[in-house]
């Protein structure tokens, strides 16, 4: 999977940065992603495209529950958010709806990947190669339960 | 086994369960509202789209609905919203269904106890992230997406991996003036707001025992602040009474093993705990209320499942008799059946009197919806749970969070004041 890194160098990101409050209304998905990380990035909408990913620190996504969250970014045409911690909510969400990928790392790649760098992401190798500066990090496995409903396609395929 | 373990085992149909096992839950109640419903019918949809048969839930009889983000209507996409969920509960047959405009109503977390809704013991999900509220009644109480809950509405379970459980020790009855979000408020300070993630975050000692389940409730709300999956407190005869005045007569005494094992234990001396304040932007970010920054008020607001229970009011009432505000005051009870008692108790009157604005139940600001969002460099003083950049309006605006009696005292003097100080 491979894809270019939008870097927000922070901690908690929450999702009411992610999406704001006002739009919990708003269902349609398409919409939701036009209003994607509007509390922290309003350039956010300009600069992303299909296949991106972003990068950020510890506890990505706290706060409330919204699956609006993962679904905005989603729809954005974020594939995977790779940060050093995820809030529980969020990562059930992006994994049990199968929005996107919520990838666990340490913190060299936190360090050594920056914004703009193409990355390919090998799930099956728990690596992330850094295409634009030709290094390679881990990223932390996947637990067996939520790599088996990654695997599925989300929970509703997930054959327990 | 503890508390949550023990839950967890009896739901799962196993004998024991320990940390990091996953096990798939059978559930006993579950909450959907005017966000998250039409969220899950939206997964509904897709699942009908690719076949998949969704028909009939799993129980409607343990499925109840509130309307509470967004009531009273501001625009048509909200009022279309409550079209839809009153279509869902029609068609599945949910009876529960709490509406506004027809007698009891509020916030969600609110009606699972004022309505006795779930029971200790319970596993209980909610298409909410303060679900954890209820934990205050000794259940599994969690919050969960639109797609789990409505794997959950479907199938009637759902995984969990079970959680480490830290325990939180209060020793001593909290002084006066100190309420049980001051003491939360201190919890996520000193652990942060990753600090629970993944756990559980139980409550207990004399301090506890001696606390009302309304305060309890306030305590297990913020839990989730601090990231954890449920905040719980073991059922004692405070929980079943309090449950049994509201109807649910069936309601035990439910609690841990005595051989029950914690991953931390953290001690709290009751008598050194001070009103507190969490600054901007972070429910981490804490100050003891007489260190806060002098800033200029420009809002007082007392609402939401946090900070707007009876008892809330009552505080915020014993510090604003007699007195006028300074600065825009909102006081929203929860429900409607707390507005009632505050009607009938006189608290109303007193926050009219003090020059107070008395809304309908509503989550309306709390989460920058609607009925008094912040404008740009407003600053509010709030008896909510969050205060990201934005959460009640304005990017650039700010909020303080603070137990009733601050946010009270506060609206007195138009500065953040500690009501010992008035």
């Amino acid at each position: 999977m491979k894809g270019n890194v939008i870097k927000y160098e922070r901690d908690n990101i929450d999702t009411d940065v992610i999406i704001p409050g006002q739009y919990l209304k708003v269902h349609d998905y398409a919409e939701l992603a036009t209003h994607a990380m509007e509390g922290l990035d309003p350039d956010f909408h300009s600069k992303v495209k299909e296949g991106d990913f972003i990068l950020s620190g510890k506890n990505f996504g706290c706060g409330s529950s919204r699956e609006h969250a993962p679904i905005a970014l989603s729809h954005s045409g974020i594939k995977a958010v790779l940060a050093l911690s995820f809030a529980r909510i969020f990562y059930r969400n992006s994994v049990d709806g199968a929005f996107l990928l919520p990838i666990e790392i340490e913190e060299d790649a936190y360090n050594g990947i920056s914004e703009g760098d193409e990355i390919d992401i090998d799930v099956s190798k728990n690596e992330i190669k850094n295409l634009t500066k030709n290094k390679t990090y881990k990223m932390k496995p996947f637990s067996e339960i939520i790599g088996k409903i990654i695997e599925a396609g989300g929970l509703f395929n997930y054959k327990p | 086994m503890n508390i949550v373990e023990k839950i967890l085992a009896r739901a799962s149909g196993k004998s024991q369960v320990a940390p990091d096992d996953v096990v798939f839950a059978k559930v006993d109640k579950v909450m959907v509202h005017d966000v998250s419903g039409p969220g899950v019918i939206k997964v509904f949809d897709k699942l009908k789209n690719k076949g998949v048969d969704v028909s009939k839930l799993w129980d409607p009889t343990k499925v109840w609905v509130a309307e509470d983000h967004f009531v009273p209507s501001a625009e048509k996409i909200s009022a279309e919203n409550i079209v839809k969920l009153s279509n869902f509960t029609k068609n599945y047959g949910i009876e529960k269904h709490f509406k506004y405009g027809m007698g009891q109503y509020g916030i969600c977390h609110t009606l699972s106890h004022e309505e006795a809704l779930v029971m200790p013991g319970d596993v209980y999900v909610g298409g909410d992230s303060h679900t954890n509220t209820t934990g205050a009644l000794g259940a599994f109480a969690c919050g969960l997406g639109h797609t789990d809950i409505a794997y959950v509405l479907l199938n009637g379970q759902i995984w969990f991996k079970v959680p480490e459980t830290d325990y939180f020790k209060l020793n001593g009855k909290l002084p006066d003036h100190v309420m049980a979000k001051d003491l939360i408020l201190k919890i996520i300070g000193d652990i942060g707001t990753d600090g629970g993630n993944y756990r559980t975050m139980q409550f207990g000692g004399s301090g506890i025992d001696e606390m009302s389940v309304e305060s309890r409730l306030t305590l297990c709300n913020m839990t989730t602040e601090a990231g954890a999956k449920n905040g719980i407190v073991e059922a004692d005869q405070k929980v079943v009474d309090y449950l049994s005045s509201r109807g649910a007569t069936n309601a035990k005494v439910f609690r841990g093993d005595d051989d029950a094992q914690y991953a931390n234990v953290y001690e709290y001396e009751a008598s050194e705990m001070e009103p507190l304040v969490a600054k901007p932007f972070s429910p981490e970010n804490i100050s003891v209320v007489r260190e806060a920054p002098s800033v200029d008020l420009d809002k007082s607001y007392i609402g939401s499942c946090t900070g707007a229970k009876y008892e809330d009011l009552e505080a915020a009432a014993k510090i604003l008799k007699g007195k006028t505000v300074k600065i825009r005051t909102e006081v929203l009870p929860a429900s409607i059946s707390i507005y009632k008692r505050a009607m009938e108790n006189g608290l109303l009157s007193i926050f009219l009197d003090a020059g107070v604005t008395v809304g309908p139940p509503t989550c309306g600001a709390c989460c920058g919806a609607h009925m008094g969002v912040l404008a740009k460099n407003e600053i509010c003083i709030s008896t909510t749970n969050r205060n990201f950049p934005g959460r009640m309006g304005h990017v650039e605006s700010e909020t303080y969070l603070s137990s009733p009696m601050v946010a009270a005292a506060s609206a007195i003097t138009g500065k953040i004041t500690d009501p010992r100080d008035l």
